[in-house]
């Protein structure tokens, strides 16, 4: 399988992703830059954390309204499945592939430390080999990492099992010494109606080397891995 | 910003906010044309309407 990271002018954990996937995971992987209008092919499309554009108007903005951003919806559309981290989750959002938005934390300061997060999905392909309400240890950093959806979103998001991670304390209790930004319902990361897009605030892909302080982030790409190896044996059949 | 103001003797003020001011120049043919592209603009990028609200105000200027 091939997995495309979405390279931003400012993305800056771009190169964390692609290390994580060729040379952790060993799976291929290239960069894909954000003034194409039509992709290869890939399987998986990641669009990686950093400060897309200096973060003007709103962060993932101006991110969103690139050509690559065209090809992104396309291949959502077409079923294909797309990671946004953090900056990524912010221009996933800012484009209308994600509902909700991204504010400033709720501390009005940047939060860069490890974070728990409870998967509260885990039939995507993106969580399959994650248990319900399995706890992952993952860093966070942001400054615009607050989610928000109106009330009636909300109901729907939680109807529709679109709430995929929530911060939670090291036994998986959701509360607000555990939430690092003041995000809605202590939402860390949702999906799509469809559950091809999913975005999150903390970075699976760089928790992925115990020389990094946690494993954790591997069963998200792992997941991924998983689903398509089990598409392969379908199609042999 | 608001303990500030209240540190500085202005003790009457409450719910302090920021917001965004953007200015720009748009050559139109008319009145209604350039309110119709701000607000088409405003809808597509300037605002985002789940966590935004945008109010505008047009004026004349000499090209």
């Amino acid at each position: 399988m091939k997995f495309g990271v979405i390279v931003f002018p400012g993305s800056n954990c771009d190169l964390d992703a692609y290390h994580l996937v060729r040379d952790v995971l060993n799976e291929r992987v290239e960069y894909v830059g954000y003034d194409r209008r039509l992709l290869g092919y890939y399987d998986v499309l990641i669009l990686p954390g950093g400060f897309s554009y200096g973060d003007y108007l709103r962060s993932g903005a101006i991110a969103a309204r690139t050509p690559v951003m065209e090809a992104v919806a396309d291949f959502a559309d077409r079923g294909g499945l797309v990671l946004g981290i953090c900056n990524g989750f912010q221009a996933l959002t800012e484009a209308g592939l994600l509902p909700g938005a991204l504010c400033r934390n709720g501390s009005l300061q940047f939060r860069c430390r490890q974070v728990y997060v409870r998967v509260d999905n885990n039939s995507l392909p993106f969580t399959t080999l994650a248990a319900e309400g399995e706890v992952l240890r993952m860093p966070v950093a942001h400054g615009d990492g607050s989610y928000y959806a109106p009330p009636e979103l909300l109901q729907e998001l939680d109807r529709n099992g679109q709430v995929v991670f929530r911060y939670a304390d090291q036994d998986g209790r959701t509360n607000t010494e555990a939430n690092p930004n003041g995000s809605i319902d202590n939402i860390a990361g949702v999906s799509n109606r469809s559950g091809n897009v999913i975005g999150l605030m903390p970075h699976p892909e760089r928790a992925g080397e115990i020389a990094l302080g946690s494993e954790d982030g591997l069963v998200i790409f792992k997941s991924l891995i998983g689903h398509f190896q089990n598409r392969e044996v379908v199609e042999d059949v | 910003m608001e303990s500030s103001l209240k540190a500085l003797g202005f003790d009457g003020v409450h719910r302090v906010r920021v917001g965004k001011y953007l200015e720009l120049i748009l050559v139109a043919s008319s009145r209604e044309n350039a309110a119709s592209l701000v607000e088409d603009m405003a809808g597509r990028l300037l605002s985002n309407p789940v966590i935004e609200n945008y109010n505008y105000t047009l004026q004349e200027v000499e090209t």
